[in-house]
């Protein structure tokens, strides 16, 4: 099998004592969660770590809980998450997204900090190095061009978390610990639209807890929808995913709409959908978001599926989901 | 014969137990002390002269044990006499992304990996062929050689009076379809372990479908090479159970022949086993292929006559390529009465992994055209799909247009029975738009009618052997690669005996222990193991019911067996345990071991190529598939699907039932989503790189090579047709291939039918769906497909007479040379040379 390039390896008892390690060993340290990420791409010698800082069996980065706000450890499993019952309950389309990433053993090991932070993906990326030295490499491990578009500057690897869209949807926050202190900030601001640089988390912190506000739990009123496309009905990763959040106004009109792509572009994309204050959610105004949405959307051909085909569908999924939104 | 007791019944397969909770021992399970860790360090350009190895990095690497490279290992090999064109090692050149140009041998994994990384190969670059149409159009430079451009094997055809079917013609139909290619995807990666023996002989065990073939090319190469030679006779291969196979393992590989010369050399077991990319660039997969299809019609749906041409990619090298190239066409005839036809077919060279043999060989594509062809005719014509195939059935025992000797046919019960399950005849083209019924057939080999080594030696022996506990050890050659080959042999040895199936002791794929059996490919196995384990049997059951008979003063033909006794059949009252019966006629005997061997009947062809096609029998199939497809997505589902399976007769229905839905499986796969397809990089960047750049299977790994999975998988309702043949052992005839078949052109049937768009290639993408539909919209043909086909030169046709115009299966233009080359990809065999071996005093 690929063989796993030397490491070493630290085990710790808290998020500071994990961000404190990072601060100290400096950008040859990462941190590892679920390992479904990390552990292929040390084999295929795209990442590469002189020292991997396990998060394992800490306590304080376990748990779902609901106070209000929903708070969940950045190290709870996939699967623990989306068998949570109130997170069902509250953040049905929520729990629909994290039950779409791959399938059910990785869902067992791979956690939702590890799945908002998972690697950017793309067919010139993701293989082997024998593979990758057989194309002289590429711009975003140890190459100097974007193979799939050859004249830009830079790198178009896409977004590939399934829980980063529909989190933004609702409006999640995230804290990041590190030996200064810690800041909670919007999970929308974690990333950039860039294939390497995708993440603004320096280096040295800790992703410890996913927050969700209350206002986007469906006993607020806040209604959300989810839709992944894909090859097949598992394992594999989006091609897109359209996440829709929807706070209606009092006769049930849109108050606030918020819409989120996955897969199309190098970070999560949010739709601009203009003033939609006061509107109804009507065939008219779907058929406009759906063509605002189609123009959001960047997909390269750096995954499954034909490209142009791709940008076509992004209209037709972002439609399906807003009529889910429709009551 | 008594009724039987086990043949026909869903006895429990021997192997299942250990499969299931893990005992199974395939080649990567096994460890041997001392054994050292073998990688292939495989090329990174597609296309270059070797100018320098650099092995003083990799030599210094913690734990290094030693190196192979090419010019160790310099006798070339192929599994076909007509293409040795292979080395274990390349020579002097590389000819694909992943041919392996050093063996590295480490004490650990880890170290070996370490070793591949750093070997430096000092390429020169050059310019590569990416398909079968650019191979036409650049003759230069040759990836092999031989002063005769990028084509590796044309053949042409005109069986009958082919210009007079199409004037008979009504209606004359032409088609362009393209197959794309795709691999066989086993879930065990393939392995090697070779162990040397008491300083004088090899042991390899292997993951491989062909233990005989290995065994063969392993005494050419070991018989010339820079260490210890060891002639066939010391050489002893074990092929372990396969973890799947599906005609990827029926080939011999690099890191095979390179794990025996690295355990000759070092005195120490070695062990490979390859990555999943690693699997990838092994393939000798599907061959992609682009067709043109031209029939005459009559107006109730009669063929008058048929042209068909293929254009085959067949990768770098040989493998079974030349008889790939004629499997494209053999088999158009053999289903539906064909009068006259001409088939010409070209396989081209390319820079990448090898082509060769895939679950249907070379079959799929034509079949795939054919069908859709077929589809589009009762169209035309106002009939049914059902009714156009039904109405012009091949009849049982027919010899075809080209000469192909047919057994019984059992189509026609296939057809009626899933059109009758599907309620098709009613719901065709009347279900709701985006809904849609498709139908297909298809036929296949029980077991290829000549040997890839052409000679008159048996195909597959048994050897029986008693003992006098009353225990039955059975050997053969032939290799369990999870089709259940060690489960028939224990059910036919068993029936014959009247023991347990759980009773029977196998020795399986064991050159050194068992008679030769060929291998697990072109669905021979059944037939040949089995009738030869029937004869094994019989042989020795004779011996007992004699002695018996004598001991309960009857005569021979009152003996009967069963229930593990030896009895009077008019009076079972009057019976010998059989153990008793054994120790009795061993007294007389002396050990009782037998033998069987099986060779097919002689095919009636004589022409050159003849030797592809036959069969002593052929499965057939038929299928309808249900399919729902979004119209604004091109997406679509399969919702059902039915199938009719001519078995023959079911040695055991499950297993028959297995190996069907196996086969449905693996057909949407190719229909729906897989494909082996390489890109390059755009041209400046190769001529940046020095003409080559990049030619690189687009995903070697199988999270990106998609292949359905549980969820992709529809409801099968699965008919098993049972008419014996006389040529199988209880007259059964092939499940392993033949099912296969119709999945991917019904599949394309049903979406015509769901939405009215032709896709006339495979796999089908939603976007080709809805590319379709969006012309169809916009008044264009509502088609997805190649266009054209290019201008290839297929050579002088053979003009061979059908048996209708009185042929005698000969070619009227045929010089008859006394070529070393039968009938196709076949040859004499060579004499062995005792002398030219040296026995290596220590090894």
């Amino acid at each position: 099998m690929l063989r796993l390039p030397p490491f070493e390896y630290r085990r710790v008892g808290s998020a500071v004592e994990a961000a404190e390690i990072l601060a100290g060993e400096g950008p040859e340290a990462r941190l590892v969660a679920g390992g479904t990420d990390l552990w292929p791409n040390m084999k295929r010698r795209h990442q590469m770590a002189k020292t991997v800082v396990g998060l394992h069996n800490i306590p304080e980065l376990l748990g779902v809980q609901m106070n209000g706000e929903l708070r969940v450890g950045a190290m709870t499993t996939l699967a623990n998450t989306a068998a949570d019952q109130e997170l069902r309950q509250g953040f049905p389309a929520l729990a629909e997204a994290i039950e779409s990433i791959s399938s059910p053993p990785l869902r067992n090991m791979g956690t939702l900090g590890g799945n908002l932070c998972v690697d950017t993906r793309c067919t010139y990326y993701n293989q082997t190095e024998h593979w990758r030295q057989s194309i002289d490499y590429c711009m975003k491990a140890e190459g100097t061009v974007c193979w799939v578009a050859p004249s830009s500057p830079r790198c178009w690897a896409h977004a590939a978390s399934d829980a980063a869209p529909m989190l933004c949807a609702l409006g999640a926050r995230i804290r990041l610990v590190s030996k200064d202190g810690d800041r909670v900030i919007p999970l929308a601001s974690l990333y950039k639209d860039d294939g390497i640089e995708y993440l603004t988390r320096r280096h040295d912190e800790v992703l410890t807890d996913v927050l969700v506000p209350a206002s986007a739990s469906v006993n607020n009123g806040c209604r959300s929808a989810f839709f992944k496309l894909r090859r097949r009905g598992s394992i594999d990763f989006a091609v897109l995913s359209v996440a829709a959040a929807l706070w209606p106004d009092s006769s049930g009109n849109i108050e606030r709409l918020s819409l989120w792509l996955g897969a199309v572009a190098s970070a999560p994309v949010e739709v601009n959908l203009g003033d939609l204050a006061g509107q109804t959610l009507n065939d008219e105004v779907i058929a406009d978001i759906a063509s605002r949405a189609r123009k959001a959307a960047t997909p390269m051909d750096n995954t499954d599926f034909r490209t142009q085909w791709r940008g076509q569908m992004v209209a037709v999924h972002t439609e399906d989901v807003l009529r889910r939104l429709v009551l | 014969m008594t009724e039987s007791r086990v043949i026909g019944t869903p006895f429990r397969r021997v192997d299942g137990r250990a499969k299931v909770t893990g005992e199974t021992r395939f080649a990567d399970d096994l460890s041997f002390p001392r054994m050292v860790f073998m990688k292939m360090v495989r090329a990174t350009v597609p296309h270059a002269r070797i100018n320098h190895i650099d092995l003083s990095a990799a030599r210094r690497v913690d734990g290094a044990v030693d190196f192979l490279t090419g010019e160790d290992l310099p006798v070339p090999y192929g599994i076909l006499p007509v293409s040795h064109d292979e080395n274990a090692l390349a020579l002097d050149k590389v000819r694909f992304v992943g041919e392996p140009v050093v063996a590295v041998a480490a004490t650990s994994e880890d170290a070996a990996d370490e070793m591949a990384r750093a070997v430096r190969v000092d390429y020169e670059l050059l310019e590569t062929i990416a398909d079968a149409e650019e191979a036409l159009d650049k003759p230069t430079p040759e990836i092999h050689e031989r002063g005769r451009g990028n084509l590796s094997r044309q053949a042409s055809f005109r069986f009958g009076d082919v210009d007079a079917g199409f004037e008979a013609a009504e209606m004359v139909l032409e088609d362009t379809f393209f197959y794309d290619g795709n691999t066989h995807l086993p879930i065990e990666q393939h392995a090697a372990v070779a162990v040397p023996e008491d300083d004088s002989r090899l042991t390899l065990y292997a993951s491989t479908q062909v233990p005989h073939y290995l065994h063969r090319t392993l005494a050419k190469v070991l018989g010339n090479w820079s260490g210890p030679l060891v002639p066939a006779w010391r050489i002893r291969v074990i092929a372990c159970p396969n973890g799947g196979g599906f005609g990827g393992k029926s080939d011999v590989f690099n890191h095979e022949i390179a794990a025996a010369a690295m355990a000759l050399k070092l005195g120490r077991p070695v062990k490979c086993t390859l990555t999943r990319d690693e699997v990838f660039y092994c393939h000798r997969g599907r061959h992609p292929v682009l067709m043109h299809m031209r029939t005459g019609f009559t107006k109730d749906g009669a063929m008058t006559a048929q042209h068909l041409r293929t254009l085959l990619d067949g990768g770098a090298f040989g493998s079974y390529g030349a008889a790939s190239t004629l499997y494209t066409g053999a088999l158009q005839t053999v289903t539906y009465q064909l009068p006259r036809y001409a088939f010409d077919g070209v396989r081209a060279f390319t820079n990448k992994p090898p082509c060769g043999p895939k679950r249907g060989h070379g079959t799929p594509q034509p079949r795939f055209g054919l069908e859709i062809h077929l589809d589009k005719a009762a169209e035309k014509l106002g009939m049914s799909p059902a009714e156009i195939r039904l109405r012009n059935l091949v009849e049982p025992h027919a010899i075809t247009a080209n000469w192909l000797q047919l057994g019984t046919v059992g189509l026609g019960p296939c057809i009626r029975a899933v059109v009758a399950g599907s309620d098709f005849e009613k719901r065709y083209n009347q279900l709701p738009p985006g809904r849609g019924l498709g139908l297909a057939c298809g036929s296949y080999l029980t077991g290829a009618g000549l040997p890839i080594n052409w000679n008159q030696l048996p195909q597959s022996g048994v050897t029986v052997q008693l003992d006098r506990s009353g225990g039955v050890a059975v050997f053969s050659g032939a290799t369990e690669i999870g089709q259940g080959s060690d489960s028939m042999l224990a059910a036919i040895v068993a029936e014959v005996l009247g023991v347990g199936v759980d009773d029977i002791h196998l020795c399986v794929a064991d050159t050194a222990l068992t008679p030769v059996d060929l291998g697990s490919y072109s669905s021979r196995v059944t037939l040949m193991m089995g009738n030869a384990a029937v004869e094994a049997a019989e042989n020795v059951r004779t011996r007992l019911a004699q002695v018996v008979a004598e001991q309960l003063g009857v005569t021979v033909e009152r003996i009967g067996f069963g229930g593990r006794r030896v009895f009077d059949i008019e009076d079972p009252s009057r019976n010998l345990s059989f153990t008793d019966a054994v120790a009795l006629a061993e007294e007389r005997f002396g050990t009782l071991a037998t033998t069987g061997s099986y060779k097919p009947p002689r095919a009636p062809g004589r022409f050159r190529g003849a030797g592809v096609g036959p069969s002593p029998t052929y499965s057939y199939s038929a299928a309808v598939v249900e399919v729902e497809v979004d119209p604004r997505t091109g997406i679509y589902k399969i919702e059902h699907i039915w199938i009719g399976h001519d078995i023959g007769r079911s040695l055991n229905p499950v297993l028959v039932m297995g190996q069907v839905e196996g086969s449905v499986y693996m057909g949407l796969g190719e229909a729906m989503m897989e494909e082996q397809v390489f890109r390059r990089l755009p041209r400046r960047f190769r001529e940046q790189k020095g003409l080559s750049g990049a030619l690189v299977h687009k995903h070697p790994s199988m999270l990106e090579y998609k292949n359905p999975t549980f969820l992709e998988m529809p409801e099968v309702t699965t008919y098993l047709i049972e008419d014996p043949d006389e040529k199988g052992p209880f007259g059964a005839k092939e499940v392993g291939q033949g099912p296969l078949l119709p999945i991917m052109p019904a599949v394309a049937n049903a979406i015509y039918d769901a939405v009215g768009v032709r896709v006339d290639q495979v796999p089908i993408h939603p976007h080709m769906v809805l590319s379709a539909l969006q012309a169809k919209a916009k008044g264009k043909a509502a088609h997805f497909g190649p266009r054209k086909f290019p201008d290839v030169p297929y050579g002088e046709p053979l003009r061979v007479p059908t048996p209708d115009e009185g042929g005698d299966g000969r070619a009227l233009n045929e010089t008859r040379k006394k070529s070393r080359h039968s009938a196709d990809g076949t040859m004499p065999e060579q004499k062995n040379e005792e002398k030219k071996h040296v026995t290596p005093a220590a090894v």
